[in-house]
């Protein structure tokens, strides 16, 4: 036992994937989770004095427009964007993982209508779907997640869907169904455990595409609202500035580039893990 | 042996095609550069190609690049007929090719124009102009009392359709005197009417307004390229001061970040409004004018919602908000500061006193929201137009300084449309920070949405004394009587707390240091007749 966990961290650090995605997102999240105990300055406290600050001591990120602490935004911002992303891949995820199995295990006239709806949701990027959900739900995190999160079922379902037919012709799933297996369970117990490995990598990019998609609708000012932070609204604030105060605009978006790493690093080092 | 020698031909003629396309490419870039350094390179290679020749066929060969100036305008025009085209960026344009029978001038008084003089008469219910002796259009006809009245007609609709300015409604009849007098007869006595008759006087002859532009203003029209630029040139028969710069570009500056980098260019020489974080990019070539944009930002207020319908809490908030403060963050201190719903640039009407009706008071607010029941604090939420980033950042201040007094404002960012169906117009909010401006030049276009019964009232004020006030000052005729009871209906304002008045926020306009004399008007207009070449 011990000698097998021996090798599995040997088999970890040898994967540079594994163990650099490991590395970048403990950075992230441990400045996310010391950022929910404590913060440098608090992210909305505004002065006059200190505005579009450069790289300091006292500001080790400058401070932004309105003379607040960008490093304590980003902190403030990382963890918007990290729940945001987290919301829009549980519900992205899940809905999708449910179409997709319940589809491509049934196939026949259900998987023909509900993948048909599906490619109509296809057709549209997600962005603007999410746009118009937003416009008519308003603004707001829960509805900014919920619009993203039905803008990620597409994907996931198709993913799901693929795999699941692609195991519904192997021989112990043959065999399970001769013993008399129900539905459900083929689908919950047999089924979606044997395609985790493409589920989780999946997730992890979806959760690359999930923090972007969030800064863009940030950016584009439907996102999360002023004065709180998150890495795309910050961005989006920064552009303006972005000749005369470069590290405004570079911190949050280094932040992002992080995260996105991070994931995907993580989601390579899942699939190559046998 | 053969083979090789085949080889080398190809090469070698190869090599000629590559010589040759070399010599042409780079002699087009050199004579390029010499011909027009004013072009950077984003597309607008035939509006300036147009003007240099323009330019150089009719100066001599010392042409220099003051004879031209290209303006960059931040929207294209919305048409060619002045009566047709609302857009208040084309109105700003327009400014300098059409007149009407009185022009509005940087003071805020109205001059006559077409006419020389006017007489309103003691009912304020006729009002007669003179026509100016040997004015011409620029096509080089005489202006006429027939054009006069077909221009004022086409406005009112007389052919049974919609008057095209809603106040022309109240238009009697236009009649003509004799040879150079008109009258202008009202239906109701209004002492105001003379600011809506700035209206473009055209040529009755004129068959074609919407696609042949003429007028009598400064510069006349040459051509307009749709979504690219509209060039105009002096008109040397202008009956007053002519313009001193030749030929004018107006260029369509869609792109709102590229600006600096044209500017820095030399491929506009001119621009409005822009920002005071475009203007720290800027070098020292160029001039930065500092005026006011003339509207009155506010957290306006919806008074018939709670917490707001009672008067100590408006006031309350008045006391928490420093205008200064707001200033300094938004746009580095610039901006002046309002008391009331009137912009400095009214300098008749506005009470600098009123500035200082409430000095920030933290405990003073504390107080008076004790006094009103919200010894905590109470929550709300400010709806700000998202396009409008400097509404935006003030909400975050104000949402700041609130704090200090306990009460905690939510911002939600709206779409623009959104904002005029849901705010605006619906009134379904509790606060709002926007800038309000005058269509008119009077006070009673900024004053008359305070009326209780006003369609524009969106702020739900309701107060008799200022109803009272208001109509007192709409039935006088005496001016100084009239701003009186205008000056009184700001007061009322100021003390009822109808809204927390904040600033005319700054408006900054660059010129390159080549030319000088840019002028700020009250009126969303460009005079680019008053710009001239620094020596």
């Amino acid at each position: 036992m011990a000698k097998m966990a021996k090798n599995n961290i040997k088999k970890f650090i040898k994967d540079p994937y594994l163990l650099f995605g490991t590395v970048i997102m403990g950075m992230v999240l441990l400045m996310i989770i010391v950022g929910c105990f404590w913060m440098p300055y608090e992210p909305t406290k505004m002065n006059a004095a200190e505005k579009l600050q450069g790289i300091s001591l006292k500001h080790i990120m400058g401070t932004d427009n309105m003379g607040r602490d960008v490093f304590s935004r980003v902190m403030y911002g990382s963890r918007v964007t990290l729940m945001i992303a987290i919301g829009t891949i549980i519900i992205g995820a899940g809905l999708g993982t449910i179409i997709g199995a319940i589809t491509g295990y049934y196939g026949g006239i259900i998987d023909e209508v509900v993948m048909r709806i599906i490619d109509a949701l296809f057709a549209f990027p997600s962005i603007l779907l999410a746009l118009v959900i937003v416009s008519v739900f308003g603004v707001g995190w829960v509805q900014l997640v919920v619009s993203l999160g039905i803008a990620f079922v597409p994907s996931f379902a198709r993913i799901v869907r693929g795999e699941v037919l692609r195991c519904k012709n192997m021989d112990y799933i043959e065999n399970a169904r001769l013993i008399g297996v129900s539905d459900l369970r083929m689908i919950f117990v047999h089924i979606l455990p044997n395609i985790k490995g493409v589920l989780a990598s999946s997730i992890l990019i979806g959760f690359n595409n999930a923090v972007l998609a969030e800064a863009g609708l940030s950016y584009l000012g439907v996102g999360s609202q002023p004065p709180y932070a998150s890495l795309g609204r910050m961005l989006s604030d920064a552009q303006q500035y972005m000749f005369t105060r470069p590290s405004y605009v570079l911190c949050p978006g280094l932040v992002i580039v992080l995260m996105v790493l991070g994931f995907a690093f993580l989601g390579e080092g899942i699939k190559r893990w046998k | 042996m053969m083979r090789r020698r085949t080889i080398g031909k190809a090469g070698c003629s190869l090599l000629m095609v590559v010589l040759t396309t070399l010599t042409v490419a780079l002699s087009g870039c050199s004579s390029d550069k010499a011909g027009d350094s004013a072009n950077s390179s984003n597309g607008t290679e035939a509006a300036t190609d147009t003007v240099a020749s323009t330019a150089e066929s009719s100066t001599t060969e010392t042409a220099d690049d003051l004879s031209k100036l290209i303006v960059g305008i931040p929207q294209d025009i919305d048409g060619l007929d002045p009566h047709n085209s609302t857009g208040a960026g084309t109105r700003e344009v327009f400014y300098n090719i059409f007149e009407g029978l009185v022009k509005a001038d940087e003071n805020g008084n109205l001059n006559p124009a077409v006419a020389s003089e006017y007489t309103i008469s003691e009912d304020s219910k006729v009002y007669t102009f003179t026509l100016r002796d040997g004015i011409k259009f620029h096509d080089g006809s005489l202006v006429t009392v027939e054009d006069i009245k077909y221009s004022l007609e086409r406005n009112m609709g007389v052919d049974g359709s919609e008057p095209l300015i809603r106040a022309y409604a109240q238009i009697d009849s236009v009649n003509i005197v004799d040879d150079s007098h008109v009258e202008v007869v009202l239906k109701d006595a209004d002492s105001d009417f003379l600011t809506q008759l700035t209206v473009a006087i055209i040529p009755a002859a004129n068959e074609h307004p919407e696609t042949t532009p003429i007028g009598t203003g400064p510069y006349k029209y040459v051509s307009n390229s749709p979504q690219e630029n509209f060039i105009v040139t002096r008109f040397d028969d202008y009956w007053g001061e002519k313009a001193y710069i030749k030929d004018v570009v107006f260029k369509i500056e869609s792109n709102m970040d590229a600006i600096v980098m044209d500017l820095e260019g030399g491929s506009i020489d001119m621009m409005a409004r822009v920002t005071s974080t475009q203007v720290n990019q800027l070098s020292d070539k160029f001039q930065v004018y500092e005026g006011t944009m003339n509207l009155v930002q506010a957290l306006y207020l919806n008074n018939a919602v709670k917490p707001f319908d009672d008067v100590r809490v408006r006031q309350a908030l008045c006391y928490a908000v420093d205008p200064q403060q707001i200033m300094d963050f938004v746009s580095d201190g610039a901006g002046t500061e309002v008391g009331s719903a009137m912009f400095p640039a009214f300098t008749k009407y506005y009470m600098p006193e009123l500035n200082d009706t409430y000095n920030t008071d933290t405990e003073k607010a504390k107080e008076l929201l004790k006094e009103a029941g919200y010894p905590d604090g109470f929550e709300f939420t400010i709806t700000v137009p998202s396009n409008y980033g400097q509404h935006v950042d003030t909400a975050q201040v104000i949402a700041e300084e609130l704090k200090e007094i306990g009460v905690t404002a939510n911002i939600q960012e709206i779409e623009w449309n959104s904002w005029v169906s849901d705010v605006y117009s619906g009134r379904q909010y509790e606060a709002t920070v926007v800038g309000i401006d005058a269509s008119t030049l009077s006070a009673s276009a900024l004053l008359s949405r305070y009326v209780s019964d006003a369609g524009k009232n969106f702020v739900n004020f309701n107060s008799e004394a200022y109803d009272t006030a208001y109509k007192n000052a709409q039935s006088t005729t005496d001016d100084a009587e009239k701003t009186k009871f205008y000056k009184e209906c700001e007061t009322i304002l100021s003390e009822e707390a109808a809204s927390v008045y904040i600033q005319d926020l700054p408006e900054f306009v660059v010129l390159n240091k080549k030319f000088t004399g840019y002028v700020f008007y009250p009126l969303y207009v460009q005079n680019i007749a008053k710009i001239k070449p620094a020596e």
